[in-house]
């Protein structure tokens, strides 16, 4: 992990090309990244062409169907799974984590980079130190205090607590104020003016895209994640869309109809919001942002 | 051991107390800046909530005889030494679980690291279409696992696609229900799903490899193979590093792909994983004690590998 500190990420350049092979047009290459690329959208794709036929045709030739295209699937899970209502939840649930994670990660980014106060060299230790705990591990613990002590189950709060400020977002922000030149600091200070107020008007201002690629980091977390609401939430009614659908897989689909087609279904809601909007905002999620500490 | 108490008091002992003085003791106490502190007070105060202190919990629980009691009952929770260590070590099914963590290693990590850079080098170039590769790449990495083990189902299941596709060459029994063949396929999944994450960190890294050296490589007649083994790879080993050691701790994580993807673990066994075997015994049987010691011998475990393998590769 200790490499992971020493460069900051350039803001916003695309990753320039190591141009050694510029001249030669490189067919294998080509092939290599291609081939790739099918292989990872391949089943997506097959996700989503198989979640609007009516019956599930496995053989070659259903992965490129011509007619019996329906949205009977959607209607199906909607029907086993409220489907609004766990979308509902699982925006709560990240909606949550992403509040916590700018707020209070952004103030204690800016006090890593730019403030010298007592424990700041040991936060940061134990920031990098809890990149490398498997979370997972954490459960029973967490179980115990969440659920057991503080009685938190079935709510957002007890889901929510957990992942409430991403170390990793933490992490990016202390990157980008500690790009910004320390003039800039010194001049406002000079003006009087105060802490609260040079982050506010002058450095979150500079970092906007670092605010940008932390909430996109940050969502990929409580999105996607099965075991902790899993573990905590007993009434449906509060489960986010991952958990329910899971549910869904593992009890009611053997006995469904068209048993893929309606988990498919629900595979393709819950996955829809999180690739538009890595679509959307890719700008933002580039290797110069995201890996900014491997250069070293 | 005299000599070395010089007293740094000397000329600047006779000068009167003053504010500046004041002002450097609260700034050795505090920090020229205190004020940091009550920034960073709520993100120190959430690690300490729920990281630091459920690791001690964990380790403490580990130790006791721990179960699940009423909130707010008082119950005696003797301490029992290394009973929960000796109970999960000898639970055929933690070994099991830990076993197929081993399994799942050796297959998911060098597929990661090789199929990570390969397709890092690969897009590294000025190629058109670069934008989409790289999404493309990475769409598995966003999506959910509940999303993505969904649609594996149905391309592994007995009569899915992949079977169609082999016809007589499908395995018997399928994949998922093939005790040799469930937990290599969870390791194909994984690194699947992971590989985009793994293919940006070795983006960033090749762009700190100075072009020069391809250039002088070039020069001494390496060809691309040559200057991939020569200049490629030992210029991004921290990036190497940190991708086995994010790939152990991934492994190491393993829960909803045995979950959902081999339904619970299965067949027989055969595809459990620790946090599977975890949250089977702490929460479904009641036994957070033990649970709570198999969670330490996996950090211990997640500890120890890194630490090897963040030598060996950093070996010269």
């Amino acid at each position: 992990m200790a490499q992971a500190v020493s460069t900051s990420p350039a803001v916003d350049t695309e990753p320039r090309p190591v141009e050694h092979h510029r001249q030669e047009r490189s067919w294998p290459r080509l092939v290599m990244l291609i081939l790739g690329a099918v292989v990872f959208l391949f089943p997506f794709y097959y996700m989503l062409i198989s979640s609007v036929q009516a019956k599930s045709d496995t053989s070659l030739k259903g992965v490129f169907p011509t007619g019996g295209f329906t949205l009977s699937n959607y209607t199906a899970i909607d029907k086993r799974v409220d489907l609004v209502r766990s979308l509902i939840n699982s925006g709560i649930f990240t909606g949550g984590v992403i509040l916590c994670t700018v707020v209070f990660g952004v103030l204690a980014g800016y006090a890593l980079a730019r403030l010298h106060f007592r424990g700041g060299g040991t936060l940061f230790a134990t920031m990098l130190l809890v990149q490398v705990v498997p979370f997972q591990l954490l459960i029973i613990p967490l179980y115990v205090m969440i659920v057991r002590s503080y009685g938190l189950s079935d709510s957002y709060l007890g889901m929510i607590l957990p992942f409430a400020i991403n170390s990793t977002a933490v992490f990016i922000f202390r990157q980008f104020f500690l790009q910004l030149p320390e003039d800039l600091f010194a001049a406002a200070r000079i003006d009087g003016a105060g802490e609260l107020r040079i982050l506010w008007s002058i450095a979150l201002p500079l970092v906007r895209p670092a605010v940008l690629t932390a909430v996109l980091l940050t969502f990929i977390g409580p999105w996607n994640e099965f075991l902790w609401p899993f573990l905590i939430t007993k009434d449906t009614s509060l489960q986010p869309l991952a958990v329910s659908l899971a549910n869904y897989i593992s009890n009611v689909a053997a006995r469904a109809a068209n048993p893929y087609g309606a988990a498919l279904a629900g595979a393709c809601v819950l996955a829809a919001p999180a690739v538009a909007l890595f679509v959307v905002f890719q700008k933002h999620f580039r290797a110069s942002d995201i890996g900014s500490g491997v250069k070293g | 051991m005299t000599t070395a108490t010089v007293s740094p008091a000397g000329p600047g002992s006779t000068e009167p107390v003053s504010a500046r003085r004041r002002r450097g003791a609260l700034a050795t106490l505090l920090g020229r800046q205190p004020l940091g502190i009550a920034f960073a007070a709520p993100y120190a105060v959430f690690l300490a909530a729920v990281f630091a202190y459920p690791l001690g919990l964990a380790v403490w629980i580990s130790f006791h005889d721990y179960f699940f009691a009423a909130p707010g009952a008082t119950v005696a929770r003797p301490f029992v030494g290394l009973k929960n260590y000796t109970a999960a070590l000898s639970d055929p099914a933690v070994r099991r679980s830990f076993v197929n963590v081993g399994i799942f290693l050796v297959i998911n990590v060098p597929l990661t690291v090789g199929f990570s850079l390969l397709l890092a080098t690969g897009l590294n170039a000025a190629i058109r279409g670069r934008t989409f590769l790289r999404i493309s790449y990475y769409v598995p990495y966003i999506t959910a696992s509940v999303a993505v083990v969904a649609v594996w189902l149905f391309l592994f299941s007995s009569n899915g696609l992949v079977n169609q596709v082999l016809g007589p060459l499908a395995p018997n029994p399928s994949w998922l229900v093939n005790s040799t063949l469930a937990m290599p396929l969870i390791a194909f999944f994984v690194t699947w799903k992971q590989l985009g994450f793994f293919i940006l960190l070795y983006l960033a890294a090749l762009q700190g490899v100075p072009k020069e050296l391809y250039e002088s490589a070039s020069m001494d007649g390496a060809g691309k193979w040559q200057s991939l083994r020569n200049v490629t790879i030992p210029g991004v080993r921290p990036a190497t590093t940190l991708v086995v050691i994010l790939s152990i701790i991934t492994g190491a994580n393993l829960f909803t792909e045995p979950y959902l993807l081999t339904n619970g673990g299965g067949p027989d066994g055969a595809s459990t994983s620790p946090v599977l075997v975890m949250y089977q015994r702490g929460i479904e049987q009641g036994n957070p004690d033990i649970a709570a010691a198999i969670g330490v011998l996996l950090v211990i475990g997640v500890l120890v590998i890194s630490f090897i393998n963040k030598r060996l590769l950093e070996r010269d």
